[in-house]
């Protein structure tokens, strides 16, 4: 399972990276916002992605809308994890197709919670 | 008022002069008066702009010989500037040292729980006399290993422990940090009320404009107005939910 995080906070990337290497996801990437997440998501062959929202240079809800609209990215799954918690954004979000939502500060038992409910979802 | 209250009664008087010498027949009479009442009209004006002008003139030149905000203006933003970064520098260095340590000491506690669930099992063994002479000399070098590991593996551990609670620290100087922005910037904001009530009606609708769009983006701060804003992760999946997911 390769998986693609993409957040402008290294902290946070690591926060993540360290919680998805705990879930047993080894194979993690990161880029610090759209526009260099976008061609690795590309080129790369990955099988999920973990987006922030509120990022310079590309924000994570065109991130989302770029791969659903890339017919080689468009099923892929994505979760964002962000601190974006208005409910247009949220409903946005959902609007774009995003395939689950976090708003941080989070646990790592919800993160593995929606991360486990996607990949139920993929697989069914 | 004070002012325009006689410029009121002028105009009325000037107003009837009007009408009686249009009853009259004096149309250049009444033309006259016309043209005075217009002026009197654009007087007011001039005088209702000439007092803003003077009023704005004079609170800029106080802001302007005022030596906190020129001081403000040259020094003090800047220097909140390099603060606020310098935040966001501790409050980094805070979280990679944190982590740092928990990476260290997670496969540290990992090799601890493995080694004790290993010995355990080979204890119970012993326990239930399964364990042959040979076994159970392997067994005790393995336990004396173990414990002696055990001390090393413990202290490394309190002091990663310790590395989390120092690297804590950031909290005081950071929070004396942003306190002091905070004081900054309400100065400024009650100076920039000032202005805005003297200058006017317009520039508070474009205050209003540009809050908003400063508030659109960034996480939601207690306390302060964000507009429909979540309350959580359940708030999350319960409006998610309701949009058939």
């Amino acid at each position: 399972m390769k998986i693609l995080i993409v957040d402008d906070f290294s902290t946070m990337r690591r926060i993540i990276k360290n919680l998805l290497r705990d879930l047993g996801f080894t194979n993690t990437h990161e880029a610090d916002d759209g526009l260099t997440g976008l061609p690795m998501l590309q080129n790369g062959n990955f099988d999920f992605l973990i987006t922030d929202w509120n990022m310079p240079g590309m924000q994570g809800i065109d991130l989302l809308k770029a791969v659903r609209a890339d017919p080689k990215l468009a099923s892929l799954p994505v979760l964002m994890v962000t601190a974006e918690s208005k409910r247009e954004q949220i409903v946005e979000a959902a609007q774009a197709g995003v395939n689950g939502y976090v708003v941080k500060p989070f646990t790592a038992g919800t993160l593995k919670e929606k991360i486990d409910k996607i990949f139920e979802r993929v697989a069914a | 008022m004070s002012q325009v209250q006689p410029q009121t009664n002028h105009q009325l008087d000037l107003a009837r002069d009007i009408v009686a010498s249009l009853e009259a027949g004096d149309e250049q009479g009444a033309a006259n008066l016309i043209v005075q009442l217009a002026g009197a009209r654009d007087s007011i004006l001039f005088q209702e702009v000439g007092r803003i002008t003077r009023e704005l003139h004079d609170a800029m030149n106080s802001f302007l010989s005022d030596a906190k905000f020129q001081d403000m203006a040259e020094n003090q933003f800047r220097d909140a500037a390099e603060r606020l970064q310098f935040v966001i520098e501790t409050t980094e260095q805070a979280a990679n040292t944190t982590m740092d340590a928990v990476e260290t000491a997670m496969p540290l506690a990992d090799k601890i729980h493995d080694d004790a669930e290993r010995l355990s099992q080979q204890w119970e063994r012993f326990q239930s006399r399964q364990l042959g002479v040979e076994d159970f000399r392997e067994l005790t070098a393995e336990l004396s290993d173990f414990l002696q590991q055990l001390q090393g593996d413990t202290s490394s551990l309190q002091g990663k422990m310790s590395d989390v609670l120092m690297a804590q620290g950031f909290q005081d100087i950071t929070g004396q940090i942003i306190k002091k922005v905070i004081t900054l910037v309400q100065d400024v904001e009650q100076r920039l009320i000032q202005l805005i009530r003297i200058s006017g009606q317009n520039s508070e609708k474009d205050s209003v404009k540009t809050d908003r769009i400063a508030k659109e983006m960034g996480p939601a701060v207690p306390g302060v107005e964000h507009g429909n804003v979540v309350s959580g992760q359940d708030d999350v999946d319960d409006l998610l939910s309701s949009l058939g997911f």
